[in-house]
């Protein structure tokens, strides 16, 4: 079997694992949506804040379920990993001819095959609540994909966790952390508007903010080649720094025979 | 009673504060909550109509008190159910001659949690500027108003966890707390809310919980008595609500 082909098997194995837990999946696809109902309507009057870009606050904080969906589906597939490596299921999956760099890819896939039918979900669900999009449809691809790669970043991350600890409670562990990076982020305001001095600087400096941001611009801007770069950058260079280390990772994790 | 409230008290605090892994996520999300909203959102109280003397970190704390005095009410329920997996609870229930003890050690402890965690908070407050404008009295007022929270929370998890004894009730007990939590003026006064939101704040009693707590930390009554109103018998009624739940698990 190719490596595409060992890609494709193991990631179906992660993706029906997942949708088999229905707990974790109804929670992951209607947290999100009850998330920014209630920030956008308790936050709407925000909008008339000078200097505020998005016509209705709803708008603005359209992109926040892309990430936040992202955020559980990533988590609960290095969840899952992290029981394979505990039940020792990694390890005889090292004894079938299945390339290392397969079983990393696979586990992503099924976590971001998960998160884009989630995002069918929330922007549906946005569009329901009367969310603009100024990007038109091309702009929907992009904001799927660019949602998709913020999965694969923190599913990387998460899935580096679980190979270097071994531990589904190791991985559960860093979700608080990843939560601090979304709250310290231009989440709620944007950056320009944040009027802490220390609480903007964190802002700035914290890459979740341009991934956000780059979602963000589709909804409210249109096409903005800067956001867009530097969320896609971001993404793209947190996945790639997170796969170098995992790789390293598995080779020490793994006890081939 | 007090021998196995104090005994049952003493085993979860040891666990706490002994073991990052339960300290870290009671004590991480406040602050979070706290610095993400009151650091982030500073600008909101320059919006027309936001008459919050204190200041912006002030009209958050009231929230962030609140939030994590439910909310640590609600870990001491996953706490239960997690004892009855693990055949803990049914051994426990064995051993005490009184079992209300039982009730009121969970009780002591995710009080006694809860503190500690606000103190935190409220360090971190003074640190990014909030101004505390009411004076002792107003601020232990706001620390019975807490603990009531607190109790609301903690019998309310109690009462479901006693009656599933599983993990798997963790949603049942979690989400209506975090709706009444996030359908509260959270971020803007209650006058500023608009639409099915101000409707619906109106009418939760979180709503004078915060409201209430925002007064006491402005130096102001406005709202305290409508808090303590709706409080004080809640607390009551959960406790029944926590009690009815340790006869159903007596039953088995």
């Amino acid at each position: 079997m190719t490596t595409l082909g060992q890609v494709f098997v193991l990631g179906r194995r992660a993706f029906l694992r997942s949708i088999r837990q229905p707990g974790q999946l109804a929670f992951a696809l209607v947290f999100p949506l009850f998330f920014i109902i209630v920030i956008a309507s308790g936050l709407d009057r925000a909008s008339a804040l000078p200097g505020f870009p998005a016509n209705s606050y709803l708008d603005f904080m359209l992109a926040i379920p892309f990430l936040h969906g992202a955020l559980f589906t990533a988590l609960n597939s290095a969840i899952e990993l992290g029981r394979d490596i505990d039940t020792g299921f990694l390890n005889r999956l090292a004894l079938t001819p299945a390339r290392g760099i397969a079983i990393m890819l696979g586990n992503l896939a099924g976590g971001v095959l998960l998160a884009l039918i989630q995002f069918c979900v929330y922007f549906a669900g946005g569009m329901l609540l009367g969310a603009g999009f100024e990007a038109g449809p091309l702009g929907v691809l992009v904001l799927f994909a660019l949602g998709a790669l913020g999965a694969t970043a923190i599913g990387a991350t998460a899935m580096t966790v679980a190979l270097r600890t071994g531990s589904p409670e190791a991985v559960q562990g860093i979700f608080p952390l990843f939560f601090v990076l979304l709250f310290l982020s231009s989440m709620n305001i944007p950056r320009n508007l944040i009027e802490t001095g220390w609480f903007r600087w964190i802002a700035n400096v914290n890459p979740v903010s341009y991934q956000i941001e780059g979602l963000r611009s589709l909804v409210v801007d249109g096409w903005n080649g800067q956001a867009l770069a530097l969320g896609f950058g971001c993404a793209l260079g947190v996945t790639a720094l997170s796969l170098t280390v995992a790789r390293t990772a598995f080779a020490s994790r793994l006890t081939r025979t | 009673m007090i021998s196995v409230a104090s005994a049952v008290a003493g085993r979860i605090l040891w666990k706490a504060f002994t073991n990052a892994s339960f300290l870290l996520p009671a004590l991480l999300f406040p602050v979070i909550f706290f610095v993400g909203f009151a650091g982030g959102l500073s600008r909101v109280d320059q919006l027309p109509g936001f008459d919050y003397g204190p200041g912006y970190e002030t009209f958050q704390f009231a929230f962030v008190l609140l939030q994590s005095a439910a909310m640590g009410g609600v870990f001491t329920g996953f706490g239960i159910a997690q004892d009855f997996e693990r055949g803990f609870a049914r051994r426990l229930m064995i051993g005490a001659p009184r079992r209300g003890g039982i009730l009121l050690g969970y009780a002591a402890a995710t009080m006694t949690r809860w503190l500690f965690n606000i103190s935190v908070v409220f360090v971190l407050g003074l640190l990014m500027g909030m101004q505390i404008v009411g004076n002792g009295i107003d601020l232990f007022g706001l620390l019975v108003l807490g603990l009531l929270v607190n109790l609301i929370g903690g019998f309310w998890a109690a009462g479901v966890a006693l009656r599933l004894r599983s993990t798997q009730a963790g949603p049942i007990m979690q989400f209506p707390i975090f709706l009444l939590i996030f359908l509260a003026p959270v971020f803007v006064p209650l006058t500023l809310l608009t639409g099915w939101i101000h409707a619906v704040a109106t009418v939760n009693p979180f709503t004078a919980f915060i409201e209430g707590a925002r007064s006491l930390l402005a130096g102001t009554t406005e709202n305290v008595g409508i808090a303590f109103g709706i409080a004080v018998p809640l607390a009551a009624l959960f406790a029944l609500w926590a009690y009815t739940g340790l006869r159903s698990a007596e039953r088995g």
